[in-house]
């Protein structure tokens, strides 16, 4: 509706979308279709050419490579995510988040809010849970750091904990999932058989905007069961 | 809104005198340790400092040993985490161990540091999203207005800013008598939770009397209150992430069915840990039971100026209090 006057009675206020008038070239405006290119290839495709990353200034801050101060860290770094070693050139100022989405191209791991205040973004560092947003990579490059993609086993058997979550309908939108098998798996790996209040305190630091907080915690103690 | 952290210099030293050489070289190196507290700063860009001194690789500052006393010392580097789950500081200080469980989330608390807890800076909204108030060197304060929202804020001590202590930890170190061990530029100190925390009629824009090239090396908890009764509870609107509305640690020794000794202190009420002097001299040498909590909630809060939004942690501190007071019984 165009204006937002006073409450008119004799207005039909009907929901859904106002209607929009057709001009004589009506029929002539194409209807939106999609690429013929999924995101998580867009993706994939922005790690590897050079021209999209340039530009990307939001992401890739431009630090001079040589450094001011010999004392101060290398750039050039060894990281080693889901067994595998990689050389990567990482400013000091980039989040573990950033480096493994953008310059991995492992974008199972989410950025929700990007301060700590949600976990989709949690991975595990050295077995333990962190949130990638808020960790700079130059922290974690000595420590084993395991995403989602490197729960499965390598043939695509899935993780009792993955399993479960398909199997008790956890994911909704799944936004908030990747951080959610994390955290699970993370708990199983010390604590085999968690107590119900034991799973809701290691999951508690994992926010599910679809409310599946339920269906997450069945899932856990279903696959404690399994593993 | 978040955004890509300003470029920095990162360095990374492996010993207490590389840190403090390289704090000495820089005016406004910025010691981070967790980093939960200061990559929200940077990310919001209201802090820039162009050094980052990461102490995580400093042996020294790792790990809980035992004292002569039967005391703890922990390092500053040691994590929430670690603290939590410690059998000794389960065993002696079990107020310490459950407010460390009750910081933020489990991620942040694999990472956050009992160092890095108790320094961090206070979350007054405003001033957290760089509004130029008294405590970022401006002239005014945006909580304490007619209109502002100052839930959070303090019931005493307000000298011009309203902040309020934000550490859990803090408080539990307060109740149990710990002190603060420091290397400055020159000389090494140790100063109590009085001195370490501090209010803005002393300075307004820190919140401990940590100084630029001050490394917080660890805390010593005294075994005055090793394996005495101890009380510890925090209130939030959420039982993750959320900062306290009112928490409060006591420690207490009973002698034949009446209190002997106590020590309580209240968090997110002033700018530092609120010890309820009051409390602890009307409860000395009483019994504990519902006659006693009346007189505690009585003078729990004496003295409290609340402001606009925050009444409601009036009685919800008179409530801790008695809660904490009912613990004994
Ligand atoms: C979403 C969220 C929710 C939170 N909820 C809570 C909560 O409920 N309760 C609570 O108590 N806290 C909470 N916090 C705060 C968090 O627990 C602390 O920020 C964390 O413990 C700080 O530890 P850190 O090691 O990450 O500190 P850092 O961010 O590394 O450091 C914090 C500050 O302390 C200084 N510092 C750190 N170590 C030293 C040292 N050894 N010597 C000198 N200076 C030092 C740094 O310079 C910096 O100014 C929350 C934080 C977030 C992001
Ligand atoms: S994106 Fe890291 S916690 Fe929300
Ligand atoms: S499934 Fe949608 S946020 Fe959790």
């Amino acid at each position: 509706m165009d204006n937002y006057g006073p409450y008119d009675p004799s207005v039909d206020y009907s929901p859904g979308p106002a209607t929009r008038e057709v001009g004589p070239e009506g029929d002539k405006i194409k209807p939106w279709k999609p690429l013929h290119m999924s995101r998580r290839n867009f993706l994939r495709g922005v790690v590897c050419s050079g021209t999209v990353i340039a530009s990307a200034g939001f992401l890739f801050s431009t630090t001079s490579a040589a450094r001011a101060d010999a004392r101060a860290v290398e750039r050039m770094i060894t990281l080693t995510v889901n067994g595998k070693t990689h050389r990567l050139d990482v400013p000091p100022n980039e989040t573990l988040a950033t480096t493994i989405r953008y310059r991995l191209g492992l974008t199972g791991t989410k950025i929700g809010c990007n301060q700590a205040e949600c976990g989709a973004c949690t991975v595990m560092s050295g077995g333990t849970t962190i949130y990638s947003c808020s960790t700079l990579t130059h922290r974690v490059r000595d420590s084993e750091i395991v995403t989602v993609e490197g729960i499965a086993s390598p043939d695509g058997t899935l993780h009792p904990v993955q399993q479960a979550f398909i199997d008790e309908l956890g994911p909704q939108c799944g936004f908030c999932t990747p951080g959610q098998v994390v955290a699970a798996v993370a708990l199983l790996n010390k604590t085999p058989k968690p107590t119900v209040e034991q799973a809701r305190m290691a999951m508690s630091g994992n926010l599910c905007r679809c409310g599946a907080y339920d269906h997450y915690l069945r899932g856990v103690m279903k696959a404690a069961e399994k593993v | 809104m978040t955004d890509v952290m300003h470029n920095f210099e990162l360095y990374q030293p492996a010993s207490l005198a590389d840190a403090q050489e390289l704090l000495g070289d820089h005016d406004d190196a910025w010691i981070i340790a967790g980093g939960k507290d200061s990559l929200d700063w940077f990310k919001h860009r209201v802090k820039q400092p162009s050094v980052l001194v990461d102490i995580a690789a400093i042996p020294e500052l790792h790990g809980i040993r035992e004292e002569a006393d039967g005391g703890l010392y922990i390092g500053a580097m040691t994590t929430l985490t670690e603290v939590a789950e410690s059998d000794l500081v389960n065993a002696r200080f079990p107020a310490l161990a459950m407010a460390a469980s009750k910081v933020a989330s489990p991620q942040i608390r694999n990472a956050g540091t009992l160092g890095g807890n108790v320094a961090q800076d206070t979350r007054c909204t405003y001033y957290r999203d760089g509004f130029p108030c008294y405590r970022a060197g401006g002239n005014t304060c945006y909580a304490n207005t007619p209109t502002a929202m100052n839930r959070e804020h303090t019931l005493f001590e307000a000298s011009r800013c309203v902040a309020v202590t934000p550490s859990d930890t803090g408080v539990a170190l307060a109740a149990l008598g710990a002190t603060f061990h420091i290397q400055g530029r020159r000389r090494d100190r140790e100063v109590s939770a009085d001195e370490f925390f501090i209010g803005p009629d002393v300075d307004i824009e820190r919140m401990t009397s940590l100084e630029h090239r001050d490394i917080l090396l660890g805390i010593r908890v005294p075994g005055t209150w090793a394996g005495a009764h101890q009380y510890f509870e925090k209130v939030a609107d959420r039982n993750a992430w959320d900062f306290a509305l009112v928490n409060i640690a006591m420690a207490a020794r009973m002698e034949g069915g009446a209190i002997a000794e106590v020590s309580m202190v209240c968090g997110a009420v002033q700018c530092t840990p609120r010890r309820l002097t009051d409390v602890e001299s009307l409860i000395v040498g009483e019994t504990p039971g519902e006659e006693l909590e009346t007189l505690v909630k009585r003078v729990a809060s004496s003295g409290a100026k609340p402001l606009n939004y925050n009444h409601f942690k009036i009685p919800l501190m008179e409530n801790l209090a008695a809660r904490a007071v009912r613990s004994l019984v």
